[in-house]
């Protein structure tokens, strides 16, 4: 299905692709890891593929602990007003 | 031989020559004094000085050092990119405001004693409340208010610990100060206020998004990176501060999450990165120092940047949050291309300046085996990228089409988020004059193999993690609560609650007083025989008054007799 008004960057199966190379990327930053010598600080930071998996799930925590506050913290805009 | 003053002086003499100047002059004078401050920045001799005496004391209000040079140097920079930005647009008395402002904070970079420190202090103070009343609408009054209520408080803090430091010690001398009594401790907290530490950081983003689009690049640079800057004179290496500076970064990815309004994020995001600094500084080794320097120097740049792009959206479309917002790539691709190239760079993305800058001081907590700082450190560089270098993007340049077709902002505006990409990148790629620049000897390499692989690692899969969870940052009309809530809302309503018990008070004592006089003149009257009651009410009036000439002649008798 074409959709040929729309951007390239808006149409689904460009979106598709990006995501495509965006995974094919993340595959290679990973694997990159093997071709290089890694320092280590602290023991876990050596092993294999630690920056993408602590990444990730800090991010999700930051995402999911935001998203908690959130429900006590957020308030209408015109909260303030008198 | 040059006449050697401050070169802060310059800019704030801008202050006065901006009201008197308009068309092509004015724009000269934007674009001369901080060209000229500049120069005399860079060919002051090492050991110039200026002295001036003030009561006992000896100002010395100019003594450079090479942090307050580096300082001194991006704060013009600043003022000179910031008013190509603001030329067209701004007021008169934004661009006078901002002039105040920005030499006052140069004036700090260049202060040998803490009395002077302290003028510019409240000078700045007086600067960066205009630049956000002139915001110049009903909200931007009140924040600018409270804006002004804290940062008076600061003030206060600030001189009673001076006054408290000099009074023990003698010395006025802007130096290393060391956390040794109470007094040491106000200062700390009066710079502290400035930096937007808890619990006083909600200051920042209640305050800097009610300014106009070229004021909010302005405040962006000046107030928390001149705390920052005295942070590292006064107090390097002082621990307190690595606890207070993680909490600071944590807070603004939090907040920066919850957050709706596109300046808001990135004043929030102003918390989180000067966190960074004053984590650094905290760490207080060589290496530590020279990074939270040069991250102070990489962040104003690219803060400008963003706030410059979100200013430019907001002057072309009048609309600052995100749910209004999206898909604004289609008709202005030059300030999305900028917007994200300075979102890359405050996430450290290698080959920006945010990379080369952040990485010595997440690397400092590293060789220092301070490990939970580098294990927060790391998880915070992941978060940037997710508040600031993914999110702010992503939901004002793309996300849904939001239908707006706004056309690219005026030239003059292009030309400064244009100069400030390109030092992104330039910084980045060649760090070597900014680490020439620095306090200490830089013996540190950024782009190790090790170092870029880890780095795309972390910052990808906190990009992967934006995307799958996108669903959950579904944008919501809020605010957030903050610690403001308790001087905006129960604060006042206390106030007016005992305002209010104290007038009734008052009233209550007011109506007894009155009842009781009334009642003493009721009882003194005799109703029936219409005259007053008493012993000399019976009497005639000559007989009353031989009654007090004898009572003041046997006075008379007696006080002749003592």
């Amino acid at each position: 299905m074409s959709e040929p008004n729309k951007h390239w960057l808006m149409k689904a199966e460009s979106i598709r692709l990006l995501w495509k190379i965006f995974i094919a990327i993340l595959v290679v930053t990973v694997f990159s890891e093997l071709l290089i010598h890694k320092h280590e600080y602290f023991g876990i930071d050596g092993t294999f593929g630690f920056s993408a998996w602590y990444g990730f799930i800090t991010c999700a925590a930051m995402v999911l602990g935001a998203k908690a506050l959130g429900y006590v913290l957020k308030r209408g805009e015109d909260y303030y007003d008198d | 031989m040059m006449i050697e003053f401050p070169p802060g002086w310059i800019i704030i003499a801008g202050a006065l020559l901006i009201p008197l100047t308009k068309g092509v002059l004015r724009q000269g004078v934007l674009l001369a004094l901080p060209l000229l401050a500049l120069a005399m920045i860079w060919t002051l001799p090492a050991d110039a000085s200026w002295q001036a005496g003030f009561l006992d004391y000896t100002l010395s209000p100019l003594e450079f050092t090479t942090v307050g040079k580096l300082f001194a140097t991006i704060f013009a920079l600043m003022v000179l990119v910031g008013g190509i930005f603001a030329m067209r647009t701004a007021s008169t008395f934004e661009l006078a405001s901002a002039f105040l402002y920005a030499g006052s904070a140069i004036g700090v970079t260049s202060s040998g004693d803490l009395i002077s420190v302290f003028i510019y202090w409240e000078l700045m103070a007086i600067g960066s409340t205009a630049v956000v009343w002139a915001g110049a609408t009903d909200g931007a009054y009140k924040a600018s208010m409270r804006y002004l209520s804290m940062h008076l408080f600061g003030g206060v803090v600030l001189m009673a610990g001076i006054i408290w430091h000099i009074h023990t010690t003698g010395s006025t001398e802007f130096t290393v100060l060391g956390l040794e009594g109470p007094a040491q401790w106000l200062i700390l907290i009066g710079f502290l206020v400035n930096a937007g530490a808890p619990p006083f950081s909600a200051w920042v983003a209640d305050a800097y998004p009610e300014a106009s689009p070229s004021g909010a690049v302005f405040l962006s640079a000046f107030t928390t990176k001149t705390a920052v800057f005295t942070l590292l004179i006064c107090f390097p290496g002082s621990n307190i501060l690595i606890p207070v500076g993680c909490f600071m970064i944590f807070y603004g990815i939090i907040y920066a999450l919850l957050e709706n309004d596109a300046r808001r994020i990135l004043s929030y995001s102003i918390v989180n990165q000067v966190g960074f600094m004053v984590t650094g500084i905290g760490i207080g080794t060589e290496m530590a120092l020279n990074g939270a320097a040069a991250h102070a120097f990489a962040h104003i740049i690219y803060k400008a940047l963003l706030l410059m792009t979100a200013g430019a959206v907001l002057y072309q479309t009048g609309k600052r949050r995100c749910s209004d917002l999206g898909g604004l790539f289609h008709s202005m691709p030059f300030t999305t291309v900028y917007g994200i190239i300075g979102a890359l760079a405050i996430s450290s993305f290698p080959f920006t300046s945010g990379f080369v800058s952040k990485s010595m001081i997440s690397s400092s907590a590293a060789y220092e085996h301070i490990t939970w700082v580098w294990f927060l450190l790391a998880a915070a560089s992941a978060g940037v990228f997710l508040h600031a270098g993914v999110k702010y993007p992503w939901f004002v340049f793309f996300q849904k089409d939001s239908g707006l077709r706004p056309a690219d902002p005026p030239k003059n505006m292009q030309f400064a988020m244009f100069v400030f990409a390109f030092l992104c990148i330039a910084l980045g790629v060649f760090p070597q004059p900014l680490y020439d620049m620095l306090p200490y000897p830089v013996e540190y390499e950024a782009y190790t193999a090790d170092h870029l692989v880890t780095q795309f690692q972390l910052l990808l899969f906190a990009g992967l993690a934006f995307f799958l969870l996108l669903p959950m940052m579904k944008r919501t009309e809020t605010i957030s609560l903050d610690f403001d809530w308790f001087y905006r809302k129960p604060g006042p309503a206390l106030l007016k609650w005992l305002l209010q018990s104290l007038d009734k008070a008052r009233q209550a004592l007011e109506g007894a007083l009155i009842a009781s006089i009334k009642r003493m003149i009721q009882n003194s009257y005799d109703a029936e025989e219409g005259k007053p009651k008493g012993y000399f009410a019976r009497l005639w009036p000559t007989e009353t008054m031989v009654v007090w000439v004898a009572v003041l002649l046997t006075g008379y008798l007696v006080l002749y007799y003592i």
